[in-house]
């Protein structure tokens, strides 16, 4: 007798659904050992995916981040790294050089605004002093206008590219270029306003930031006229040993505070730069201001994000703890499956001798597994949506503001109960369908 | 009760699959609570060391000044907001300063016996201070004296820090000088001396992460007043600090309103200081507890039902033993030696595992090596979870008559 496959397989959803209702309570605990296994996991993973992410994937393995050690290493001690910021010197002989396809220094700068109404309070904005280059080497998106060109870098203009937050807040969101904005008693001409652009994390100051701030940068101004204004770094500011005395002896000085960035479009570009690096290096030893030989490092925006340990330790030991709980809570459902499933070996003898194949006893016991997997799941998924409203007691407030709840999350949950679920299933599932149909039957 | 663990092993042997399947989740299990016991602990003492500062009565404000200020103008600023503050009823004493423990930025400064010795002895935070600064932070001073007022110096940016005379933390003193002569002896942070002139007990650096562990309790106060200091620190007694906090900002842009201080957390009491600094912490032990917790639940409910399926699977056996003249405490332990025998197994495995895990992160994440006292802790409570867990369905096989022998 040949029966329609899907309607059997419906039967034995049916006969699964009875089964576990005649064992509630162990049904229950499987239930409940897949769902918080599968919750505890996911929500670590979400947060993990939400801050070990690609912030720039179409162009990170362009993307270099020179460093050059310009501190003694011996006072570092053996293998020491060079520093992951740079001082004024060193940044301003590569911007000169310009062996890069673009490059670009960087550093953190702030300014207060001073409201015309005579009610509000005044405000800081902060953002980056840069070059030309920064934006179209970061594929920087505009709403109007666009960045300055290198003549503003030579000219050392007073231009500026404001985010659309400043925008809306100091124009109510209209086309602002060419008007003027004051800062801190400076004026400004606005030549670009940013469409919301905040990546995450912040690689380009990675130095400075944990990177997964909420708010992104207000403004962006030209490097050289941030010298000009003698605006102090917002950032960190290293120094080994003193610094240097006043705006200019600080300019001398080998206190590191600059971020540096390179776009190195092909493996040929790069051994240029990496010899180009050397030879800088060198060329400093020579000239005794280094006493060490070259020190260098040209690390990608990958290989950079790593180093900075832009991943929180945390966020990798709680994925890592949380991943080992859902195996324990597998090998669980292991066991109690198997508990459950042999407890009907007479069941299984007696449908074997009716004539039930060993592939239809598989396909009964794996249907039961995976009502158990669908019921884990939606538990899981309630336990997920639970910790990520959670999130914010464990882990810092912009890391789980990052981590979003979706679609895919949703999906991922489901996927990540059933399957585990049925493959939990295999084994008790295979010593069930092993049961032979005669010798069952004559035990009972 | 020796006499019942060689039919134990037999039958065991014929459930192989649920032995191995138990005995494998309560080592994985002991191996996980183990390591996250130790990461709790290891948090909670990194986030209960004391900074050596009057935490409980202490506020500060996070002041900017909106407009660009000759140095003259700052430094006349920043003395009439001091005098505004203490004139909040409820304040003891205030300082304009850089850095104070826990604030996340600070200079660190390298410290040498001579000007030309060219590796640092050690590395210390150095704290901008003034005459008020010990009584502001409530600190106890060990030796030596206070800064006398006439030798506050003034220090713009970017000018160099050279400070005639310095106090340092204790453990700074016995870095430099172990003999524990450092009182009136000289360091350098700078081309020109700096005399010890006072010791305090305790004070921590501004940072908390493992990078500046070693010389996290290394601080010097340097005496000089900072022409735009970004911190006050308010000490206020202590029944009178939310009072304080919620009236200081109003006073201060009431003297004057060019300033920034932010809405959100531009006023601190000292105690929102340490959440903040420390919330990593709290939130990696609160996460371990959580996980822990499940855990153990989930083992122990797998250890019930796994045995209610023995026991159920059973009955006929025990009915027999029970015709044949066992008593119910025979059955009882019975199955309890049962369940010890596979704890046993269990946590042999489960220390093996827990020790390889451990090193394994000492290497991946900068654990510290996990003490055996963990282990040992966690063998003796799955033990006991598993004989607590296993008591209840052997309890239910002492309930079985002896009749269940004669049924088919």
């Amino acid at each position: 007798m040949k029966s329609d496959p899907v309607e059997m397989f419906g039967y034995y959803l049916q006969l699964g659904v009875r089964s576990l209702r005649r064992m509630p309570v162990v049904t229950l605990l499987m239930i409940l050992a897949i769902g918080f296994g599968v919750a505890a996991s996911m929500t670590s993973y979400a947060v993990f995916r939400a801050v070990s992410g690609n912030p720039i994937p179409w162009k990170s393995s362009q993307l270099y981040a020179p460093q050059i050690d310009n501190w003694d290493p011996r006072t570092l001690g053996p293998g020491a790294e060079p520093p992951d910021l740079m001082d004024y010197q060193d940044a301003m002989a590569l911007m000169d050089a310009r062996t890069a396809a673009r490059q670009t220094a960087t550093y953190p700068v702030s300014f207060s605004v001073i409201p015309n109404g005579v009610i509000s309070k005044p405000f800081n904005i902060s953002g980056y002093a840069t070059y030309a280059d920064f934006f179209p080497m970061f594929d920087v998106p505009f709403q109007y206008g666009g960045g300055w060109g290198e003549t503003d870098d030579r000219g050392r203009a007073a231009t500026i590219v404001i985010s659309s937050k400043l925008n809306q807040t100091m124009f109510g969101g209209a086309n602002s270029i060419g008007r003027d904005i004051v800062l801190n008693d400076h004026a400004f001409r606005i030549v670009g306003v940013l469409q919301n652009w905040n990546p995450k994390p912040r690689f380009y100051d990675a130095a400075n930031t944990n990177g997964f701030g909420s708010e992104g940068p207000d403004f962006f101004i030209p490097f050289t006229r941030a010298m000009d204004l003698h605006l102090e770094t917002k950032g960190a500011n290293a120094c080994n040993g003193q610094g240097g005395v006043g705006w200019d002896g600080w300019l001398r000085s080998q206190c590191v505070w600059i971020s540096f960035w390179v776009q190195l479009p092909d493996a040929a570009v790069l051994q240029r730069y990496r010899s180009f690096l050397e030879g800088y290096s060198a060329q400093q030893q020579r000239a005794g201001r280094f006493n060490w030989p070259p020190n260098i490092r040209l690390r990608n925006l990958v290989q950079w994000l790593d180093f900075e340990k832009v991943v929180p330790p945390e966020t990798k030991v709680s994925l890592l703890v949380s991943f080992a709980f859902l195996v324990v809570c597998l090998v669980n459902t292991v066991g109690l499956l198997l508990a459950k499933f042999m407890r009907r070996a007479g069941e299984v003898g007696l449908r074997r001798a009716l004539g039930a194949s060993r592939r239809d006893i598989y396909t009964q016991f794996l249907a039961e597994a995976g009502i158990i997997g669908v019921a884990g799941g939606i538990v899981g998924l309630l336990l997920t949506v639970l910790g990520m409203a959670s999130l914010g007691q464990v882990f810092q407030p912009d890391i789980a503001h990052l981590a979003q709840m979706n679609i895919g999350l949703v999906v991922l949950t489901l996927l990540v109960a059933i399957v585990a679920t049925v493959i939990a299933a295999f084994y008790p599932t295979w010593r069930a369908a092993r049961v032979q149909p005669a010798w069952q039957l004559k035990s009972n | 009760m020796i006499m019942q663990i060689t039919p134990i092993l037999v039958a065991l042997k014929r459930h192989k699959a649920g032995t191995i399947l138990i005995a494998l989740q309560i080592a994985l299990t002991l191996a996980i609570v183990c390591n996250a016991l130790f990461i709790i602990r290891q948090r909670v003492e990194h986030a209960m060391r004391p900074t050596g500062i009057d935490e409980s009565s202490i506020i500060r404000i996070k002041n900017e000044w909106a407009k660009k200020q000759t140095p003259e103008q700052l430094r006349a600023l920043a003395d009439t907001d001091l005098a505004v503050l203490r004139q909040i009823p409820g304040v003891i004493d205030v300082y304009a300063t850089n850095s104070f423990p826990l604030s996340g930025n600070g200079m660190p400064m390298g410290l040498t016996y001579t000007a030309d010795q060219p590796n640092p002895t050690t590395t210390a935070s150095a704290y901008f201070a003034d005459a008020h600064t010990l009584n502001t932070l409530g600190l106890k001073l060990i030796a030596g004296r206070n800064f006398r007022l006439d030798e506050i110096g003034q220090l713009g940016p970017q000018e160099m820090l050279a400070p005639p005379v310095v106090i340092v933390t204790e453990d700074l003193a016995k870095a430099m000088y172990p003999d524990g002569s450092a009182l009136g002896k000289t360091v350098y942070m700078s081309p020109r001396p700096s005399t010890i002139v006072g010791i305090v007990e305790r004070l921590q650096g501004p940072w908390v992460d493992n990078s500046s562990a070693q010389w996290s309790e290394r601080s010097a106060l340097v005496p000089f007043k900072l022409d735009a200091a970004p911190y006050y620190l308010i000490r206020v007694r202590r029944d009178q600090v939310h009072a304080v906090a919620s009236i200081a900002l109003q006073k201060l842009y009431d003297v004057n309103a060019m300033r920034v201080i932010d809405g959100k957390d531009g006023v601190r009491t000292f105690e929102e200081v340490r959440k903040d600094a420390y919330q990593k912490d709290h939130g990696m032990a609160v996460a371990m507890t959580l996980i822990c917790a499940s855990l153990l639940a989930i083992t122990a409910a797998g250890i019930v039902g796994l045995t209610s399926f023995w026991v159920g699977q059973r009955r006929k056996h025990i009915g027999v033993r029970r015709a044949l003249g066992a008593t119910r405490r025979d059955i009882l332990a019975y199955f309890l030696t049962e369940n010890g025998l596979i704890t046993l197994a269990g946590v042999v495995l489960g220390s093996i595992l827990a020790i390889s895990i451990n090193s394994w992160m000492m290497g991946a994440f900068e654990m510290r090596r996990l003490p055996l006292g963990y282990v040992l802790l966690g063998v003796v409570a799955l033990l006991l979870l598993g004989q607590l867990a296993a008591f209840i369905p052997a309890l239910r096989a002492t309930r079985v008559s002896p009749v269940e022998a004669t049924r088919p």
